[in-house]
């Protein structure tokens, strides 16, 4: 398991963060792009799930496992922000009878 | 070594699946596999607790909530309105902006040195406990507090209001 991991780790950390950007940048894309309110959502937790790699990338590479730490902080936010955007979504839905973003713009002046 | 870098091909391919998919169901399960992508490369890096704690936490429950929600809301109708192409196009070029200033960010500093795991027992939960519950005991209790605000505001605003209907 050692060797395994000696092995596999030669990769530049400059991969780990253009990986990250990249799915990142995917995530903005697809928040701006989508009007389905559960996929804007995903696309949310796809920027979640970047920031995540990222910190533990960086957390190995500084032999630090403070990053870990905080990787286990930002899902627990992550759960509990589904939880609370889901309930929103469902209420939505319930009043509206649709999750296209573009109904609620009553919410702009 | 290039384990990783198939393992990011296809994270990089789930990814833009997801968002270019036009049923909803299928962006889902695309966004189970590119989570599970993430677990793997989560276990290249020996950061096992978090491979685990991926794993159940994001493909386990949070998934289900999508999925679930989406069953709740049912839209087998295919019924989202697309976008406009100027929209589209402004969101790609959005996205490609911010994209190409941080590559141009990381080509400046030009800083390749290798990942190289230096104490192998680094990301395992005796270590991580250690260090959870020792320097990091009070944001853990407060995320407790976090959890259970959700929880309640979760049910509060899911459930119908007897007075209005």
């Amino acid at each position: 398991m050692e060797t395994l991991t000696h092995n596999i780790q030669a990769i530049p950390l400059n991969h780990y963060i253009l990986l990250s950007s990249i799915i990142f940048s995917i995530g903005v894309i697809g928040v701006l792009i989508r009007r389905n309110a559960i996929v804007i959502f995903m696309s949310v937790e796809l920027m979640l799930n970047s920031v995540n790699l990222l910190l533990a990338a960086f957390s190995v590479y500084r032999g630090d496992a403070t990053g870990q730490v905080f990787v286990f902080f930002i899902m627990a936010l992550a759960a509990a922000e589904v939880a609370v955007g889901l309930a929103i979504i469902v209420m939505i839905y319930r009043n509206t009878n649709s999750i296209d973003i573009n109904v609620l713009n009553r919410l702009k002046w | 070594m290039s384990t990783f870098y198939f393992i990011a091909f296809l994270s990089i391919f789930f990814s833009i699946l997801v968002i270019t998919a036009k049923n909803p169901v299928h962006s889902i399960l695309y966004l189970i596999l590119t989570f599970f992508t993430f677990t793997i490369h989560y276990v290249l890096l020996n950061a096992q607790f978090l491979a685990i704690v991926n794993f159940i936490v994001y493909m386990g429950a949070i998934l289900v909530l999508f999925l679930y929600t989406l069953m709740l809301i049912n839209l087998n109708k295919e019924s989202e309105p697309r976008k406009s192409n100027v929209v589209k196009i402004a969101g790609f070029v959005g996205g490609g902006c911010f994209l190409l200033t941080i590559i141009a960010a990381v080509k400046a500093f030009n800083i390749s040195q290798p990942v190289v795991l230096n104490d192998p027992n680094l990301g395992l939960v005796k270590n991580l406990g250690k260090i959870l519950f020792n320097e990091y005991l009070l944001p853990f209790e407060v995320s407790s507090v976090l959890l259970l605000s959700a929880m309640v505001g979760a049910v509060l605003l899911a459930t119908k209001d007897p007075k209005t209907t």
